[in-house]
């Protein structure tokens, strides 16, 4: 497959509780693909899935065609996917740099840290203000920032993002998204999951929607704006 | 000022060393990764057992029963970590406690079956020092030094390498430490081999001045705690300072009352800091 | 009461009575046995509630110690002694604890600061040696046989009065297990700040659990010691104690009304099988098979040897639902 993602009927749940069923997609190199749904649909177990956090009960994934189930997280981010988890969840009492020399711990990733930080210093020049300050002291839509480095700084062939746009004010979530634009304007295929459906479907190429842990609806970003049950159930239309 | 007090104080600075370089270990694991050992001066006493038996009954140099000594208080606490601590590692911290308190009279009571409760001397004699009247404990200042070599190596390997960042990171958040490509169970083993290692380390130096027998633990090892608590978790300059303040309480109290009394004032001084100040002298909240 | 519930009961009360008709040895067992089940029963009032103490033997030993010396120095009858020790033993658990619960001072911090305690009193009782005795240990000033002196040889006697006191605890066990408390103390236990946030005096409850606690605990240091009739600082305060409660709580299942008696039988059983199996040959066997016991136990049973029948019994009961997670507490 010329995939650089692909799921085959992962299932996946909680000890009894059953929350994504056979779910199937696939992300193309240089794409940005949105995973939409309400509460409790299975984006976030679908994301930890994909980044090792979680076995899959059934079902195979891979990554440009090297199968990955059985690897624990560690292994898969040395295998190129990075993820960017809800709600942040950044080292609070490290700095800024101290959080983002994490995201470079791989080994790969070490020998380049120093382009790689001027990098993502250029990409959020507010980090770079505020590089030694404790993560935790950051603002919301500081941390979101400087969680998205941390995750770009092992330079990943897939980028993972749950919910970027959760617990942030409405002018910080419009500046989370053009982030996004920005980061696939630099070349990196972007996986990323979101209640925010119609803010989301504006930066992707082709969106999925999950509903109660299945794939209900999928097509191009452009085609799902204009679909009914989407208008209706999602965007208030 | 009395001589004798003088010398009480100084030789209670020297203690601070000591106090100080058996903190370094405990801070790194109950201070820095957040894991409860109470175990922790048993794994000093096993050391010290280990370097008097090496060097008294087998004949082996002193320094090469050192480092078997320290290897082996090493590969302990890897087994503590393996074993206890890794089954009850996602239950309340309150369960490392009382597991590693299992071990502890487990450790108690095997050196007791092992070696008899005789105290035992190592018999090597260091030079007391005589500085203008004042006696000085040579083993103490080496401690002291070693412990001050000790914590900024400490402190500079948690602050610049990428290992040491995560060690510090993986109390803060463990389980997404997989996203960052770290092994998590890989931190923890080496954390707790080097945890154990300065445990071994301290009872080197600990050896050389005291005798050693199955309850020696009971002696420091709670003041041990105290101070890493006193000082702030995981911060091993809050450490040393700590450890300074207790040692100058227990010497110029036994100075003035008794050895015992001089330990209830530590005691108490620990428990209303804890009221006062529960993040420590140097913790942040 | 119902006759049906009355007949349930013989089992039990006629175990309890059995020890009148036994043997002095097995009376001397006995003795012990009921006398620890009200001290671990006591801890466990607020182990159970996760206010895990490390430092009992403080209160143990406030029992033990001021009722011997009042008698001694002052003749005062050890029934006016021991509640005179029980209330010091809860005005020290209130000194101490009224800042920490304040302070919110939980969970293993919590548990170090009991540590200190215990090791504070030991010390104070090692550092008063000229009034106690010191490590060497002191004795009631013996009168013979004497119902004012509360100086019982005659076992049966003294187990009866053990009896007593361990029945009370149970008591109040079943009280505070029945009681409004209970679910506020789990409440707690759970969430400190969201039981707040519901109306619970979360100080308040604390502070009552641990004033019965250590009240109970004192009642038991101060019987053993009228007991063995010979007092000593580490059979009576300190770490080793300590953690002897701990352990025999968690092993017999602090979560239930005869877990912590459960316990005793357990740890006085293996003491004793130990002490017949290898005499004086091997002293510290038995710690060290405690000690491994310890660690197995919180690694596989959390909830001692009660929790592991509890859990056989539902087993058999009703079929587990399929990998529902384990909703047992940890402590």
């Amino acid at each position: 497959m010329s995939a650089l993602l692909t799921l085959d009927g992962v299932s996946a749940g909680y000890g009894s509780f059953a929350a994504l069923f056979e779910v199937s997609l696939k992300v193309e190199a240089g794409e940005a693909v949105g995973v939409v749904g309400p509460n409790g649909a299975g984006k976030t177990t679908l994301m930890r899935v994909i980044s090792g956090l979680l076995r899959l009960s059934a079902g195979s994934f891979a990554l440009e065609g090297r199968r990955l189930e059985q690897l624990p997280a560690y292994r898969i981010v040395e295998a190129g996917i990075a993820h960017v988890p809800e709600n942040r969840r950044l080292f609070g009492r490290l700095t800024v740099e101290e959080n983002l020399r994490m995201g470079a711990f791989l080994a790969a990733a070490r020998r380049h840290f120093s382009e790689r930080i001027q990098w993502v210093y250029e990409l959020f020049p507010r980090l770079k203000e505020r590089s030694g300050q404790l993560a935790g002291t950051l603002s919301g839509g500081e941390q979101q920032m400087c969680a998205i480095g941390r995750a770009l700084m092992s330079e990943p062939k897939l980028l993972l993002m749950d919910e970027p746009s959760a617990g942030l004010a409405p002018l910080v979530v419009e500046q989370v998204f053009e982030l996004v634009k920005r980061i696939r304007q630099e070349g990196f295929t972007v996986l990323i999951v979101e209640q925010n459906v119609g803010q989301v479907l504006e930066v992707v190429d082709r969106a999925y929607l999950l509903e109660a842990g299945r794939i209900k609806l999928a097509g191009p970003a452009a085609e799902l704006k204009h679909n009914d049950f989407i208008r209706s159930s999602y965007l208030g239309l | 000022m009395d001589i004798y007090l003088l010398e009480a104080i100084i030789n209670g600075l020297l203690l601070g060393g000591v106090l100080a370089l058996l903190s370094l270990g405990l801070n790194l694991i109950f201070g820095v990764i957040d894991v409860v050992w109470i175990v922790y001066a048993e794994i000093v006493m096993s050391a010290m057992y280990a370097v008097y038996w090496l060097h008294n009954y087998y004949g082996w140099p002193l320094f090469l029963a050192f480092a078997a000594a320290i290897m082996i208080a090493a590969l302990i606490g890897v087994l503590v970590h393996v074993l206890v601590i890794e089954p009850i590692l996602g239950s309340a911290p309150i369960n490392q406690l009382l597991a590693t308190g299992g071990l502890l009279f487990f450790l108690q009571s095997l050196a007791t079956l092992l070696f008899g409760t005789e105290f035992r001397n190592l018999g090597v004699r260091l030079p007391v020092l005589e500085l203008a009247g004042l006696y000085i404990s040579f083993s103490r200042l080496i401690a002291f030094v070693v412990a001050l070599i000790g914590a900024v190596i400490l402190y500079l390997f948690l602050a610049r390498t990428y290992l040491g960042t995560a060690i510090r990171a993986i109390s803060q958040d463990r389980e997404i430490m997989g996203l960052m490509g770290v092994n998590e169970r890989r931190v923890y083993v080496i954390t707790s081999a080097i945890g154990g290692g300065l445990a071994g380390l301290a009872a080197c130096l600990l050896v050389l001045q005291y005798d050693v027998h199955p309850f020696i633990g009971l002696t420091f090892g709670p003041i041990t705690f105290m101070i890493c608590v006193l000082g702030g978790l995981g911060n091993m300059i809050g450490g040393f300072i700590a450890a300074f303040i207790m040692s100058q309480i227990i010497a110029i109290g036994g100075f003035f009352f008794s050895a015992e009394i001089a330990e209830v004032l530590a005691f108490v001084f620990f428990i209303v800091m804890i009221l006062i100040r529960p993040q420590g002298i140097l913790g942040k909240k | 009461m119902s006759a049906q519930r009355l007949i349930s009961y013989l089992p039990v009360a006629a175990i309890l009575a059995l020890p009148f008709f036994l043997p002095n040895y097995y009376q001397h067992l006995a003795v012990q046995i009921v006398i620890w089940s009200l001290v671990y029963t006591s801890w466990s009032l607020m182990g159970r509630f996760r206010l895990t103490s490390l430092g009992h033997g403080a209160f143990l030993g406030v029992g033990a110690y001021v009722p011997t010396l009042l008698w001694n120095n002052w003749s005062v009858s050890p029934w006016l002694g021991i509640p005179v020790a029980m209330a010091l033993a809860v005005t020290l658990a209130l000194v101490v604890g009224y800042p920490c619960f304040r302070l919110k001072v939980v969970g293993h911090y919590f548990a170090l600061v009991t540590l200190a305690l215990g090791q504070v009193v030991l010390l104070v009782i090692v550092a008063a040696r000229d009034v106690t005795g010191g490590s060497l240990g002191m004795t009631p000033r013996i009168v013979g046989h004497s119902w004012y002196a509360l100086q019982l040889p005659d076992k049966s006697e003294f187990y009866a009065v053990a009896l007593a006191a361990w029945l009370i605890g149970i008591a109040i066990w079943f009280r505070v297990d029945r009681g409004m408390e209970r679910a506020a103390l789990e409440a707690i236990g759970e969430d400190e700040d969201a039981a707040a946030a519901i109306g619970i005096d979360v100080l308040r409850e604390k502070l009552k659990i641990t004033a019965l606690s250590t009240a109970l605990t004192a009642l038991g240091g101060a019987l053993y010691a009228q007991y063995l009739m010979y007092l000593n600082p580490d059979i009576m305060s300190g770490v080793g104690v300590s953690f002897q409660i701990v352990f025999a709580s968690i092993a017999g299942g602090m979560y239930s009304t005869l877990g912590p008696t459960v316990g005793a039988v357990f740890t006085i059983g293996l003491n004793e099988g130990l002490r017949v199996l290898f005499g004086t040959h091997f002293i510290g066997a038995a710690n060290t098979i405690y000690g491994a016991l310890l660690v197995v136990f919180i690694i596989f049973m959390p909830r001692g040897i009660v929790g592991l029948f509890e859990k056989l019994r539902t087993r058999v009961q009703t079929p587990p639902p399929s990998g529902a997670p384990d909703t047992q507490p940890a402590e």
